[in-house]
């Protein structure tokens, strides 16, 4: 980081400025080189892991709905048991457009996708957020268990317990189809799709919204003291974290070619805000180092040594809450602090 | 006379289930109540007192009653050793935190169980004299249903009197309503914390030993009822013994009713239920305000 002075800067009229938490502030959202690693990361497992790229597409549909909880839990504090909810909505709207031949378009259908599953959290939403606590966690779950029962109920529509198999995806821009073989389509699709997300997730949390949210997050009687709205911007919030979560569960429906009733299962609710705790909640990266550190365990373990792996992953959990509250992400942080420290004095 | 029998009946049956909800929730409820502490884990309890009674009995040959007592006393004494160990961490640290660690309980009793005892559901044999049915004057009725229930009764007039005519049960009151002052006056509430803890637990053992008989008893138990046991406790109210006994009487009933009648996601109206009954009273039907 320069130690020059930033000039321009709107603060200095305060005097402030020159200060060295002030230069951070200003300087907060900026890009780092760092955060390029992820992107060449997801570039170089295209050509050096061609054979695992539908392990890659799930993982980036993790990672988005990861991030998604993120919004809604990490940033502005919103506990949730329930988000597979907006993940299932976004999954049935593709499946049920796909498998009744009325729209297979994938990317007007992921905002429908976006759309429906939105709705379903500004509705929510609206209701939900009075409450906190105990009370809130049970009504998120309650919300999700009500889909899923209604989507098991219209068995006519939905498929009931097996689900809608098979779906017909158009192909992207008419040109790319989507082959269950060889997922080369899927993998670069849901990468663009990630990224875009990605980018306005970022520009999101470091927006004057996104800085009451952590207000809101921090101290909710301060943020209602200084006359915040915090109720809208909670909700709104809500809402968007359930459209980007439609979106995951979009691409996880049109990438599978299916969906079932686990879209709206309490094991992915779970899953995903383990995965989220795991990489770290509220520091934008979480969910990346996250998914990718519980997917790859998953994927190599779980098939081999089902019941080790929930062992481990119990353990694991324990360890997490007990010591690591920050995730791999704040520890690593906290060693490289540590680390930085020591070198400073010797 | 028919419909008024079969109404009976149904109702017998519902009452039943709704008081192995009871026995299992009612510890969850008041430990909650008492330190807000958000335990997922107590299905888990619950699992494993249903596994050592199951056990106890086909394998070591002890009798109901030993079972039950041994599932009580080892569930017990396992979640003392938890609370001390991992519980007392967390009571001050966030609700995530708190479920996150009990989750990673869940996982590890689920996997345990697994690897310890194996995959498949374990099958409850009930004593004789409990197995056949009961002539009630008007109708006959299984044995083992008009027992939960006379037993559920016993335990909610129990623990009521235990709650209202005895030191420690006002001490419990006072925390519940309001922690910060109960600590002022010199009540040690982390030895109370542990001591319900402990029975709540037990309880939950009790529940899952008396309820393997139809809620079934294989490692995805823990998971399986957690929905069912956090309503009945939300619904019923934090910290309020009668409020959850009434709402798992009533949950258990309805669940009994709409299965019968609706099996195909006849639950949706528990779900709706519940999440009405919450938005109109966020502390449950028969918690208090938190201060």
């Amino acid at each position: 980081m320069s130690t020059k002075a930033v000039p321009t800067a709107p603060a200095t009229s305060v005097g402030h400025a020159n200060h060295p938490a002030a230069r951070d502030l200003i300087a907060r959202h900026h890009l780092r080189w760092w955060e390029a690693l992820p992107w060449l990361a997801a570039g170089a497992f295209y050509f050096v892991f061609h054979d695992y790229l539908g392990f890659g597409t799930s993982l980036m549909i993790t990672i988005l709905f990861a991030l998604s909880l993120d919004l809604a839990l990490g940033y502005a504090g919103i506990i949730t048991l329930g988000h597979a909810a907006f993940f299932g909505a976004g999954a049935y709207t593709v499946g049920l457009l796909a498998f009744h031949n009325i729209w297979t378009e994938p990317i007007t259908s992921l905002m429908l996708a976006a759309l429906a599953a939105a709705a379903v959290g500004f509705v929510s939403g609206l209701v939900l957020l009075r409450t906190q606590g105990l009370t809130l966690l049970m009504l998120t779950l309650c919300t999700m268990a009500l889909l899923q029962e209604s989507a098991n109920m219209a068995h006519d529509y939905t498929g009931g317990f097996d689900g809608l198999p098979s779906l017909d995806i158009a192909p992207v821009f008419g040109v790319f189809e989507f082959n269950p073989l060889y997922p080369d389509t899927q993998y670069l699709y849901t990468l663009a799709i990630l990224f875009a997300c990605f980018v306005f997730i970022r520009t999101l949390i470091y927006s004057p919204f996104g800085q009451s949210l952590t207000g809101i997050r921090e101290n909710l009687l301060r943020m209602h003291a200084i006359g915040a709205p915090v109720r809208r911007r909670l909700v709104v919030c809500y809402t968007i974290s359930a459209a980007l979560a439609g979106i995951a569960g979009g691409l996880w429906a049109q990438t599978n070619a299916y969906v079932n009733l686990s879209a709206l299962d309490l094991d992915r609710a779970a899953t995903v805000l383990i995965i989220l705790i795991l990489g770290g909640y509220g520091r934008l990266y979480g969910a990346f180092v996250g998914a990718a550190a519980y997917m790859a365990l998953e994927h190599f373990l779980a098939r081999i040594y089902p019941t080790a792996w929930q062992l481990g992953l119990g353990l694991l959990l324990v360890v997490v809450a007990l010591y690591a509250q920050n995730g791999i992400l704040g520890l690593s942080e906290v060693l490289w602090r540590r680390y930085r420290a020591r070198r400073a004095t010797s | 006379m028919n419909a008024a029998i079969d109404f009976a009946s149904i109702l017998l049956g519902g009452l039943a289930a709704g008081t192995v909800l009871f026995i299992v929730s009612v510890g969850l409820s008041v430990t909650m109540g008492l330190m807000g502490f958000v335990n997922l884990a107590h299905g888990a309890f619950a699992m494993l007192g249903g596994y050592i009674i199951v056990l106890a009995m086909n394998r070591a040959h002890f009798g109901f009653p030993v079972a039950l007592a041994l599932g009580f006393l080892g569930t017990a004494a396992l979640s003392v050793v938890l609370e001390q160990s991992l519980y007392r961490r967390l009571y001050r640290a966030g609700e995530l935190d708190q479920v996150l660690l009990t989750i990673g309980l869940i996982f590890i009793f689920m996997a345990t169980l697994t690897i310890l005892v194996g995959p498949q559901s374990q099958p409850l044999q009930l004593p004789p004299e409990l197995g056949g049915q009961i002539n009630l004057g008007f109708m006959r009725y299984r044995t083992y249903s008009i027992f939960l229930i006379g037993v559920g009764a016993l335990i909610v007039v129990a623990i009521w009197l235990v709650f209202e005519r005895t030191r420690i049960g006002a001490q419990i009151r006072a925390t519940v309503d309001n922690r910060r002052m109960a600590e002022s006056l010199g009540i040690n509430v982390d030895r109370l914390f542990t001591i319900t803890f402990a029975f709540g637990s037990g309880m939950a053992a009790l529940g899952g030993g008396l309820g393997a008989e139809f809620l079934g008893l294989d490692p995805q138990y823990a998971l399986k009822y957690l929905v069912y046991f956090l309503i009945a406790v939300s619904v019923g109210g934090l910290g309020s013994v009668v409020g959850v006994y009434y709402a798992s009487l009533l949950l258990g009933t309805l669940d009994f009713v709409l299965k019968l009648y609706l099996p195909k996601g006849g639950t949706i109206f528990i779900y709706v239920l519940t999440i009405l009954v919450l938005l109109w009273r966020p502390q449950g039907l028969f918690g208090r305000k938190s201060a």
